[in-house]
């Protein structure tokens, strides 16, 4: 019962903080000429982590068994700029600022739902 | 924890956009400079900016997945200074010339308001990491 506690959420907290300093990168390097801004597929990230969808059947001694709960694994992306700029740069500062304020909201969201799970669990244990 | 990174990432862009700001400073404190000699006379000063990434890592817990910022050197302008006929400066040169500075004044205050802009945004980066990281210790509180 107790190794998927958080759901996904343990794993989501992980991954906005991971992207949270990408952002920062992008919002640091807004005037380096030639810099990419780059960005996380949150969606695809995440789809890697915790448990496959269906669990592939083990069979055979040969067979990999597919680890869960492990780091999120992916790659970083290069963002696509709306309007490029003469010198290279593609960090457009309202895109990564909203992002950024974003994965924030984000962030905070998977941490409340951590935090009730704590509560709830605290209230089972005491019974009151 | 890819939270502390930020600290590094942000603070590597406050000290560059700080550079910029002092080499603005100086620039418009230079604006009016003269000489009677053009390869003595001021010339406007603009740092160069690198992003400390290695672009061919793109893996998510690769070392350069986040990148700061380093200022290469500063360069001057190679725009060629004014000349401004004015026989009776102490400065003029024997044909009478005084060569003013080839600071643009108006591009030094457009320089000045972004490096502003962003030092605040990194200002502002520096804080929201610091308040998710303080309520990511108070869990469970």
């Amino acid at each position: 019962m107790f190794d998927n506690i958080f759901g996904i959420h343990e794993q989501a907290l992980l991954l906005h903080g991971q992207r949270l300093s990408v952002l920062a990168a992008n919002l640091a390097n807004a005037d380096t000429p030639n810099y990419k801004a780059r960005d996380i597929d949150f969606a695809e990230v995440l789809g890697n982590t915790g448990q496959p969808p269906l669990p592939v059947a083990v069979t055979n001694a040969a067979h990999i068994v597919m680890s869960d709960g492990e780091l999120p694994a992916g790659e970083l992306k290069y963002r696509n700029p709306y309007q490029a700029s003469l010198d290279g740069n593609t960090v457009e500062m309202p895109v990564e600022q909203a992002a950024f304020s974003e994965n924030n909201v984000r962030y905070q969201a998977s941490l409340t739902f951590i935090n009730s799970q704590i509560s709830l669990l605290q209230f089972a244990i005491a019974g009151q | 924890m890819s939270l502390f990174s930020v600290f590094n990432v942000a603070g590597s862009a406050l000290n560059a956009e700080t550079i910029r700001l002092n080499t603005t400073a100086s620039n418009l404190a230079n604006a009016e400079s003269v000489n009677g000699d053009a390869s003595k006379v001021y010339r406007a000063r603009h740092p160069v900016f690198q992003a400390m990434v290695d672009e061919s890592d793109l893996s998510l817990d690769g070392e350069d997945s986040t990148a700061g910022v380093r200022v290469l050197g500063v360069t001057e302008s190679t725009a060629p200074p004014t000349m401004r006929y004015q026989p009776d400066h102490p400065l003029a040169n024997k044909d009478g010339y005084i060569y003013m500075s080839n600071v643009n004044s108006i591009e030094e205050m457009t320089n000045m308001i972004s490096a502003n802009r962003s030092f605040a945004t990194n200002i502002e980066a520096i804080n929201t990491a610091r308040d998710l990281l303080l309520k990511t210790l108070s869990m469970g509180h």
